[in-house]
């Protein structure tokens, strides 16, 4: 079996892992670990027989992400009382998102930072409020990095808070400014549905739009499988909900992300069997075994293997991002000042 | 797929462990001092002994410590001091990814099942007095890491290798079989370092825990003196003791307050280590 593979299959069909000898589980788990997926294996492998050793590993891991997942809340809720008096709509993204909307691809997930969205034009306020009544500061103070986040992020620089560690990312849209695609930030603030506490998550289509861009364009595909499987588990818990995956082909479009989706949806079918809608999807492209390759570079201590194709792919990460010319200043100025 | 080159694999106490690494070296001196211990199945935890660049193997060669829980930023180290590298990357593990048990960086050692627990600063001198005390009748927990079970609120053994500092080495020379003491490495991070092969009995009765009956803070160094410590002070000085304290949320709260309510604590002052053991002896028959 090449790469992750193991570990894919053992997420897409639970059953699987019935066949796995010590030395088996072993990669899994290390792989599991490595790929930051042991919280979502051992929620899913639950009530699954397995070695006695394995079991308690996975146990340590479900615990492990329950307190994440209080804690992830919990900044959220700290979040919203800092903007409470702020007249602006919150939208919580990625794995906070998920877990405060109750949706599968929570279960289990590890959660690092808190990422909101707010209108660009607040943007201001919300960041005085954060760090005049929310308790967050600057993380570091370099001005090229300031400036750069603050042109030409989709973000801005990362805030930490002074007493319990945590990082809060505030976004205005879900790709970088220079990025070719520009989605309609107007539009995933509209859309946005509210949740109790009265902050707001993405509609069921833009957290797959925006699940994409996560994929495609944050980096050199690290944490590529992590990502895909939140894709998974998100069409799973949307896809029979009635005209959905037509609403999801009008939102990649209007978002300019209709062929970061469709290949999202691809390899989510190829690695995890997700059922797709085969028109949003398109046909398969010859592209598609090369980012199989890239996923699943991984062996089985847990190292990252294929070190080309992961040098390919953070070039081609960048170039998405920004337009030739400038990512040659870009990494020069990085590159001077490391 | 692809393995690393050379693989140990060792249960320390509860913990299971493999140690992959790109040399034979490192991965020899631990197969000599852990002779006897037993090995996992399925390890809890990885570690990686790698070269940096792959010529880095053979020219200056240099050890970078990986494995499923890293530091970022982490310092290569050099290769006569792997065997270092190896503990340090099992205690990295230990410290960043342990969640069954509430971490102390604590030395433990244990007399008719009930456990004398020892945690403080560095260089206060816990592992050497667990280490002595380890000679002198009692058994042998641990130097580095107390593992509390917060469910039974029994102190799980972590009999690893004795990291021996400095002075501390002296003490040992004449007295323990020389087949139990690794090679002395210099120049380490933290000064010159000798290994030592815990008594055979410790590690024979690994998987027996015990009942936490005393804790003391050591501090070498001082005249000799016994303080008692308030309750909250205690509570404060364990949790910055803990590695996994904020991890384990509640549960590591819970653990650590019923520790605090149940177990009799003093501070130790001691000038010398023969002293202190009398001084140990004396407050455990007083206390424990």
């Amino acid at each position: 079996m090449t790469g992750a593979r193991l570990l894919t299959r053992a997420l897409a069909d639970p059953a699987s892992v019935a066949a796995l000898d010590a030395d088996d589980w072993t990669t899994l788990l290390t792989m599991a670990r490595a790929e930051q997926l042991i919280g979502s294996l051992a929620h899913r492998l639950d009530g699954i027989a397995m070695r006695d050793a394995a079991a308690a590993i996975l146990g340590d891991a479900r615990l492990s992400m329950d307190h994440a997942r209080r804690q992830a809340l919990w900044e959220a809720e700290m979040a919203r009382r800092a903007l409470a008096d702020v007249d602006v709509p919150v939208v919580l993204l990625k794995g906070t998102a998920y877990v405060a909307a109750g949706l599968s691809a929570g279960i289990g997930r590890s959660i690092g930072d808190l990422d909101i969205l707010v209108p660009r034009d607040a943007l201001g306020v919300v960041e005085e409020a954060l760090i005049e009544r929310g308790g967050w500061e600057w993380v570091k103070e370099d001005d090229y990095d300031d400036a750069y986040y603050r042109d030409h992020m989709h973000e801005l620089p990362p805030l930490i808070h002074k007493e319990r560690d945590r990082m809060i990312d505030v976004h205005h849209t879900i790709l970088p400014l220079t990025a070719k695609p520009t989605p309609d930030a107007a539009a995933l603030l509209a859309d946005s549905e509210p949740l109790e506490s009265g902050l707001r998550v993405l509609s069921a289509p833009d957290m797959i739009c925006h699940a994409a861009c996560h994929l495609f364009a944050d980096g050199d595909l690290a944490g590529g499988l992590r990502n895909l499987w939140d894709i998974d588990r998100l069409l799973r818990d949307f896809g029979d909900a009635p005209g959905f995956w037509d609403r999801l082909g009008e939102c990649a479009d209007r978002h300019q992300l209709s062929r970061a989706v469709a290949r999202a949806l691809r390899l989510a079918e190829r690695l995890y069997g997700t059922p797709v809608d085969g028109d949003v999807a398109g046909r398969g492209r010859a592209g598609d075994a090369l980012y199989i390759r890239r996923l699943l570079a991984r062996d089985g201590w847990g190292r990252e293997t294929r070190k080309g194709l992961r040098g390919a792919f953070y070039i081609r990460s960048h170039w998405l991002r920004m337009p030739p010319v400038m990512l040659g200043r870009h990494l020069w100025t990085k590159w001077r000042k490391n | 797929m692809s393995g690393m080159r050379h693989e140990f694999r060792v249960t320390v106490g509860p913990v299971g462990f493999r140690i992959g690494s790109d040399w034979a070296g490192p991965l020899d001196a631990m197969r000599r001092l852990y002779s006897g211990y037993p090995a996992p199945g399925i390890p809890d935890f990885t570690v990686r002994l790698a070269a940096q660049r792959p010529w880095r193997r053979f020219i200056r060669p240099s050890v970078m410590i990986g494995g499923d829980f890293m530091l970022p930023d982490a310092a290569p180290m050099a290769l006569a001091h792997g065997l270092l590298a190896a503990e340090m990357g099992m205690n990295l593990q230990m410290a960043l990814g342990q969640r069954r048990h509430l971490l102390l960086h604590a030395s433990a050692v244990e007399r008719d099942g009930r456990a004398l627990l020892m945690t403080g600063l560095s260089g206060a001198g816990k592992s050497t007095l667990s280490a002595l005390l380890g000679e002198r009748g009692w058994r042998f927990m641990g130097d580095e890491f107390a593992l509390l079970d917060p469910e039974s609120g029994l102190v799980h053994p972590f009999p690893r290798m004795v990291s021996l500092k400095n002075e501390a080495i002296g003490q040992f020379g004449g007295v323990v079989d020389p087949a139990r003491l690794g090679p002395v490495m210099t120049g380490t991070p933290k000064g010159t370092i000798r290994h030592l092969r815990p008594p055979d009995d410790a590690i024979a009765r690994m998987a027996e825990p015990a009942v936490p009956a005393l804790l003391l803070f050591p501090r070498f160094g001082h005249d000799p003196a016994v303080r008692e410590i308030g309750e909250a002070e205690i509570f404060v000085r364990l949790t910055q003791a803990s590695t996994n304290y904020v991890a384990l949320g509640e549960t590591g709260f819970t653990a650590l307050t019923r520790l605090i309510e149940t177990v009799p604590c003093r501070a130790l002052d001691y000038a010398d280590t023969d002293t202190a053991v009398d001084m140990v002896e004396t407050l455990w028959g007083e206390l424990a």
